[in-house]
């Protein structure tokens, strides 16, 4: 690692008055990329202990705090019960030592697993603007298949992402001369276009302070993640899905997709057309074709365009009881 | 370089040390407690891990400047003395290990797996329907053992837990 300072955040409040530098928080995905030397920050700012450790219910939803740590929140009472699809995508990530110290904030600005973008000799413009994208002609298995460009084809590897996408969560920031902004999780992450290295809408310093989960969430939830191995592996493709059926239609339909893209993925189109109609298999498929109508493959990873449909409408069989007979 | 104070297994350690120090190079270089591996010093095998304040966390991925003040047991805290924790014992009778390298974080990561079957922490698999080993294997699957003694890691882990659950 190149040589650092270290300060500790003491509260929120106190954020424009101190030392400016990178955001530490678990550290398990900052402290790995500084020791490949991929991030070199000159300062360290560790925000776990400035009092944003707690989930605090509201009127019907939830405030998390940022630095709630992933074991934390999917344990919590209340994110079991109302919010099932956040508990099981967190669950569904890294391992257990690693939930215990990774925090909510953290996990949203995790950076990609990109082998090129890990492997320093190689291009990358992720990590060194302007080098290429080695990942094109290289091995781009897990790479995504919508939403990529030219520039990049990478995806974000968060679970706990693609399940508040779905759920419509809300990021809350702060700036360091003290200005807040409210930001939904799906306009969290940006597409790579031509600036690839820039991951997300955050501005230098802001913070994130808090993710609120909304009230009366859609009943019927689930998350799907196909990996390579049982535990502890990154996703293929995943998919975060909620909805509710009421007099046999479905309402509140919200899909949403990882492995696939620059960020979680909702899939609005396939939800305008499954909001209000009765469930059917055929429809599902119909749907999730047309959510897949633009997506491209890469080589290695063509078979994600045939599986994240087949993800998504063998989660929204199950969730609403369609059986392959119903045709 | 910055002063730090770490109860490690009991005793308190005042120290001053520089920035980029590891919880793991803290307790292996600086305190030569050389029980805990560093295995992959990227947090994937899981041979660094080591219980802070309850819970397991892998001190390869952790800043020991973060650590101010915080309670860590280290494989060589777990005995108390000459008398060996039960999951030593377990791993001894049902040969859980080869080389013994990553043996001091599966022991550690097992310890606090206990802990969080009493706190009934879920994990991903949990179900009125899972069977028990299965449950032991996803709770472990941050800890990796390149000899290959999952199946008697799994059944020291059970022998332990099914007797405290
Ligand atoms: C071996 C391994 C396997 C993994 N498997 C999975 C997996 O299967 N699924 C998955 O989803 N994840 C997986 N992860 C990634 C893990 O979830 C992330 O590393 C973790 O969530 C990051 O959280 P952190 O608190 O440790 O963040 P840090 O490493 O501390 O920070 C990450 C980034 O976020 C910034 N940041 C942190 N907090 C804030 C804040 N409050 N405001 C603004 N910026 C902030 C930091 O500056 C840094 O850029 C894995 C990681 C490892 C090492
Ligand atoms: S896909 Fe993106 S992260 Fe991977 S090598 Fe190309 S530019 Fe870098
Ligand atoms: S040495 Fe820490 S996980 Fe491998
Ligand atoms: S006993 Fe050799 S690595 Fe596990």
């Amino acid at each position: 690692m190149k040589p650092f300072d270290y300060h500790r955040l003491a509260s929120e409040e106190a954020l424009g008055k101190m030392e400016a530098g990178r955001y530490l928080a678990g550290g398990t995905n900052l402290i790995d990329l500084m020791k490949h030397q991929i991030e070199t920050p000159d300062a360290l700012v560790d925000v776990t202990r400035a009092g944003m450790d707690t989930i605090t219910e509201t009127d019907g939803g939830l405030m998390v705090g940022s630095q709630v740590t992933n074991t934390d929140l999917a344990s919590h009472p209340a994110v079991r019960r109302d919010y099932p699809v956040l508990s099981s995508a967190l669950l569904s990530g890294a391992t257990q030592q690693l939930r215990n110290k990774a925090t909510t904030g953290g996990n949203f600005l995790q950076r990609t697993r990109c082998q090129y973008f890990y492997d320093t000799t190689r291009a990358c413009n992720k990590r060194a603007p302007g080098s290429g994208c080695d990942a094109l002609e290289g091995l781009n298995r897990y790479h995504a298949i919508l939403g990529a460009s030219e520039h990049c084809i990478a995806v974000h590897p968060s679970d706990m992402a693609v399940a508040m996408a779905a759920l419509d969560a809300v990021v809350h920031t702060r700036k360091r001369d003290g200005e807040t902004r409210a930001i939904p999780a799906t306009e969290l992450h940006r597409l790579p276009g031509d600036r690839p290295d820039i991951d997300h809408v955050l501005e230098d310093g802001e913070l994130i302070t808090s993710v609120e989960l909304p009230v009366r969430p859609p009943r019927l939830q689930a998350y799907r993640k196909v990996r390579d191995r049982a535990s502890y592996a990154f996703a293929v493709v995943s998919a975060a899905v909620a909805l509710d059926v009421d007099d046999g239609r479905m309402r509140n339909v919200r899909i949403a997709l990882g492995g696939v893209a620059h960020k979680p993925w909702r899939a609005s189109r396939a939800e305008e057309m499954l909001e209000g109609q009765q469930p059917s298999a055929e429809l599902f498929d119909r749907a999730m074709d047309a959510e897949m109508a633009e997506a491209k493959g890469q080589g290695h990873n063509d078979f994600k365009i045939r599986l994240a449909p087949r993800t998504v409408v063998a989660v929204l069989r199950d969730l609403t009881e369609v059986t392959e007979n119903d045709e | 370089m910055k002063a730090i104070k770490i109860t490690v297994n009991g005793r308190t350690h005042e120290a001053g040390i520089d920035s980029r120090r590891t919880l793991l190079d803290f307790i292996r270089d600086t305190l030569n407690l050389t029980g805990t591996k560093k295995g992959c010093d990227h947090g994937q095998c899981g041979a660094c891990t080591v219980i802070v304040n309850g819970r397991r966390i892998n001190s390869c991925l952790s800043l020991a400047l973060s650590h101010d003040g915080d309670e860590v047991t280290t494989v060589e805290g777990l005995a108390e003395g000459d008398e060996l924790h039960p999951l030593q014992r377990a791993f001894i009778d049902h040969d859980a290990f080869q080389c013994g390298f990553c043996t001091p974080g599966q022991l550690c990561s097992a310890a606090a797996l206990l802990g969080e079957f009493r706190e009934g922490l879920p994990s991903a698999v949990s179900g009125s329907h899972t069977p028990f080993v299965e449950e032991i294997r996803e709770r472990m699957s941050g800890n990796l053992c390149r000899c290959g003694a999952y199946n008697h890691i799994v059944d020291a882990i059970a022998a332990v837990a099914g007797e405290k659950r």
